[in-house]
């Protein structure tokens, strides 16, 4: 029988959450690197026992760490994120040039073939790649050698690049997205990378229509259909069907296309999910509703789930990186909260229930589906 | 000649180390050669008390010594002599800050 890991990044540590199958009853581990921010946790699709963790800290730095035994024990291995070359500049928040900074790792994406290739998507913006099981990292230059790195500029939550997804039938193929740059493409292993941001709109820029200045909050697409691509952006859920080149907006009967994070079905390439959140100035769900928002149809139309979640007087976020979904048969939905919620579907989002209530606020969630 | 190193509670969590550090240093010791020689024992502590590339201290980490503040003094400034006779350790502090 299939076993669920779910892997939770917080602000105060890491936490592991088990089940078996039917996903009723769960254990807890953690936490891991109690007091630390844990920005994101993943595991290797080709050895699920190597998990990698973004560790970090305002006072320490940064710190990457891998388990080779499915969560039970850890060790640091290589922080050292160095740019390649003379950084340069990005804008800063009042357009004025400001030089490259590291500062924390957002997200950690194993390759789906190799466990000791791992990329890492920075603040600020670029994606490193270590091919020695993180122990040593170097930046693939290609991306902010794309000649718009000097009209990046950061989001609310600083200059990130939080999404790497990778092409399952095309090895030299990875999508990125950079808070506010937008979403970005390579075909050639990461040398070369074309801005695919056609159709964006984003009415809060000097340009609305600009090819950069995006700010994109997540990417996702089925592993079936690797050119169909899903997009929360700041505001506006946007879909493409021709792997980024052009995109449309799917937003549909949505209370609010502000959100964070968005997902795909483990097995219906056209059912994804999104959390809408009030706005980018009120960062919690409309009318204290806390409602995940599934369309079956792609985008477009979309219907409230609400079976197992609070609908009154929630005011939590759901952060970028913080939904995922197991492969099992019937595929479970997972998402974390700011209030420190897990919330568990067994049946793609028909009913909900917390797996774990009161932990830090939370900023990751990854599932491993184990058999 | 011995060192004693205290560290901030995550750092020896991190280092997995309880209580004080016990460096050797050669020659008088300075901030520059007891961090040299806490990274070189402790490899996982690299990056987390001065950036790796500029070696620059991170802005929320402090040094004492014999109730001196020395986050301020240069890399290669001697460090007291009590320091040198193990009599006094030399501390490095999270700064009391956040959340």
């Amino acid at each position: 029988m299939s076993n669920v890991r779910v892997l939770v990044g917080t602000r105060k540590g890491a936490f592991i959450l088990t089940s078996d199958g039917k996903r009723e009853k769960w254990d807890i581990s953690g936490p891991h690197f109690a007091g630390w921010e844990i920005y994101h946790v993943k595991g290797s699709s080709a050895d699920p026992n190597r998990i990698y963790a973004s560790q970090c800290s305002g006072w320490f730095g940064q710190l990457i760490q891998r388990s080779d035994d499915g969560g039970k024990t850890w060790a640091p291995v290589g922080n050292k994120f160095v740019y390649d070359g003379v950084p340069g500049t990005h804008q800063w928040y009042d357009g004025t040039p400001h030089p490259w900074e590291f500062k924390r790792v957002w997200h950690l994406e194993p390759s789906l073939t190799d466990p000791d290739t791992v990329y890492a998507g920075i603040e600020d913006a670029a994606i490193f790649r270590s091919k020695d099981g993180g122990q040593n990292w170097e930046e693939i230059p290609g991306l902010r050698g794309h000649g718009s790195g000097p009209r990046w500029q950061p989001g609310a939550g600083g200059m990130c690049l939080h999404t790497i997804l990778q092409d399952p039938s095309n090895p030299n193929r990875l999508f990125i997205a950079i808070s506010a740059a937008g979403a970005f493409r390579t075909d050639d292993g990461g040398d070369t990378w074309k801005a695919i941001n056609q159709g964006l709109k984003s009415e809060y820029i000097p340009d609305p229509n600009a090819e950069v200045g995006h700010c994109v909050h997540r990417i996702a697409m089925h592993r079936s259909r690797p050119n169909v691509l899903y997009m929360q952006k700041h505001w506006d859920v946007m879909r493409s069907d021709n792997s980024g080149d052009t995109w449309h907006e799917v937003s549909g009967n949505l209370p609010t296309d502000f959100g964070f994070p968005i997902d795909v079905h483990a097995h219906e390439p056209e059912t994804i999910y999104v959390v809408p959140i009030k706005s980018d100035s009120e960062h919690y769900p409309p009318e204290g509703k806390l409602r995940v928002y599934r369309s079956r149809t792609g985008g477009n139309e979309w219907e409230a789930l609400t079976n197992g979640l609070p609908q009154s007087d929630c005011y939590v976020n759901v952060l970028r990186d913080a939904m995922a979904v197991d492969s099992l048969d019937s595929c479970g939905i997972y998402f974390g909260t700011t209030g420190g919620q897990v919330y568990a579907s067994a049946n793609s989002g028909d009913t909900w229930a917390p797996i774990v209530r009161d932990l830090p606020a939370v900023l990751s969630v990854e599932v491993q589906t184990l058999s | 000649m011995t060192i004693r190193v205290v560290l901030p509670a995550h750092l020896r969590t991190l280092a997995q180390v309880k209580g004080e550090v016990k460096l050797e240093v050669e020659g008088h010791p300075t901030l520059r050669s007891v961090l040299d020689a806490l990274e070189a024992s402790y490899p996982m502590l690299a990056g987390t008390i001065r950036d790796q590339t500029t070696q620059q201290r991170r802005p929320y980490v402090r040094f004492f010594a014999c109730q001196q503040d020395l986050s301020h003094e240069p890399p290669d400034t001697p460090l007291p002599d009590e320091v040198t006779t193990a009599a006094e350790p030399f501390l490095v502090i999270g700064a009391i800050a956040g959340g």
